[in-house]
């Protein structure tokens, strides 16, 4: 299993590096956005407004942390289940968003719009939210604090730990590792 | 009779909140070590690990274990000779939520409409309250924060007795098999089988909290099937997060209740590898 150091904002030669299976520790900017943030994002595509960050290039990591402690930068933030951004996912990744971060398996749609734009989906681990808010060094909110825990944080994140679930290839880990443990 | 504050029961269920989410019971973690000494993949083994040292660091600097802080949900039993004075009994349940999501610095998941407008409600209330009238003049309080992941993924199935415990046992499988790495598996399973639509449901719910987790029905019918399906869960395959491995299930739990000569309802509650829960007797 490689061991890969990533630095945002990711680049194609970047992603065709990647495989299923690369234990990735990412560094760098990555924004936060689930449900709620989704719709709004997608509706202003779609009316040709601009949108609150620029995600070419970027990262988009499905959580909603928890409220940072006093001397913590974030609250505990692990992952969301990903398969509810699948129907907001396509229309990102065409517009420039190489990778999202989150947790359980895609839906074909989304492992076509990865190879089709050259993107990757990581698995991080769920309900590991206190060791992951260590690798987040700086949390501030960007867009719609409103949402409260569901608002666009700006995150700088060193040696985020994920793994490439999905690469631009059309390979699915989850379908891979199943199948590899599976006993009839 | 004997007289409890409702100032008492709010300041339990607010030490309740953080306790829960802080400090996962030690039998789950007993669980979760034997899992990952278990594990033959090594992306598996590398999770349970992680999922180790994160209870280490939420019980060492008392943070959430995991940012979905749950629905919060309580299962009372009330004894007949308690009268509670200086308040109301609900409302004591609604403040000491408040006030342990606010202080324990946990994630405000409610919505107040659920489909409409869909906006936080900010506290993390209201919480579900299920109160049992039981003998005896002390409360006993388990709150259980009830994540949105895991709960997505149960079912509740109105089979009927032709479908026998081989279609019991069908329907568990495939409801995990189909949940995939969405639960934040290794997951507990929770089986209610009997009662009414609404009450195999809830059996379902609290088999998730039986202490210590693992342990059997007391029917050796139905702890026999409680192994069979652990072992079958976990030959799915699905593994640690879904990525594939040995353990996709800590354990099955079935509770069981009468049901009509026309019924059969099973259902199934998935609870993630954070199974929280804890209990307070007043």
């Amino acid at each position: 299993m490689a061991e890969i150091r990533l630095q945002t904002p990711l680049s194609d030669e970047s992603i065709e590096k990647l495989h299923i299976g690369d234990k990735v520790l990412l560094s760098g900017v990555i924004y936060t956005a689930r449900d709620a943030a989704h719709k709004r994002l997608v509706e202003l595509i779609k009316d040709n407004k601009p949108l609150p960050i620029d995600i070419k290039g970027q990262v988009i990591y499905y959580v909603g942390p928890a409220p940072a402690k006093p001397g913590y930068a974030i609250g505990p933030a692990g992952p969301t289940t990903s398969y509810r951004m699948d129907p907001y996912a396509t229309i990102l990744h065409e517009h420039g968003l190489k990778a999202s971060i989150g947790k359980g398996n895609r839906g074909p749609e989304v492992i076509e719009a990865l190879k089709k734009y050259k993107g990757v989906y990581l698995a991080a681990t769920g309900g590991v939210a206190a060791l992951i808010a260590k690798t987040i060094k700086k949390a501030e909110i960007v867009a719609y604090e409103d949402l409260g825990a569901e608002a666009i944080r700006r995150l700088e994140v060193s040696d985020f730990p994920c793994i490439v679930a999905n690469d631009c290839y059309g390979g699915d880990l989850f379908q891979e590792g199943v199948k590899k443990y599976r006993i009839d | 009779m004997r007289e409890v504050s409702a100032k008492k029961i709010e300041e339990a269920v607010r030490e309740m909140c953080m306790d829960a989410n802080y400090n996962l019971g030690e039998d789950v973690v007993e669980c979760i070590k034997k899992a990952k000494d278990r594990e033959d993949s090594p992306t598996g083994k590398a999770i349970l690990e992680d999922i180790l040292k994160n209870i280490e660091i939420g019980k060492n600097e008392k943070l959430a274990i995991c940012q979905d802080t749950g629905f919060s949900v309580y299962f009372v039993e009330l004894g007949e000779e308690v009268k509670i004075v200086d308040g109301h009994y609900m409302d004591a349940f609604t403040e000491g939520t408040r006030r342990g999501y606010k202080d324990g610095y946990l994630r405000k998941s409610i919505v107040d409409d659920p489909v409409i407008s869909r906006i936080n409600t900010k506290d993390n209330t209201p919480p579900i309250v299920y109160t049992d009238i039981v003998p005896g003049d002390k409360i006993k309080i388990t709150m259980a924060p009830k994540g949105g992941g895991a709960e997505n993924m149960s079912e509740v199935r109105m089979l009927t007795a032709a479908h026998g415990i081989e279609g019991v046992k069908k329907f568990v499988i495939e409801r995990v098999e189909k949940s995939g790495g969405n639960p934040c598996p290794p997951v507990v399973v929770g089986v209610g089988i009997g009662g009414t639509f609404e009450k195999c449901a809830m059996l379902a719910k609290r088999a998730l909290f039986r202490y210590p987790i693992g342990s059997h029905h007391p029917d050796k019918k139905f702890a026999e099937v409680e192994e069979e399906l652990l072992e079958k869960v976990n030959n799915l395959g699905i593994g640690p997060m879904g990525l594939g491995g040995r353990t996709t299930a800590l354990a099955v739990h079935i509770e069981t209740f009468p049901c009509h000569i026309a019924t059969m309802p099973a259902a199934v509650n998935i609870n993630c590898h954070a199974a929280r829960h804890k209990t307070r007797v007043i």
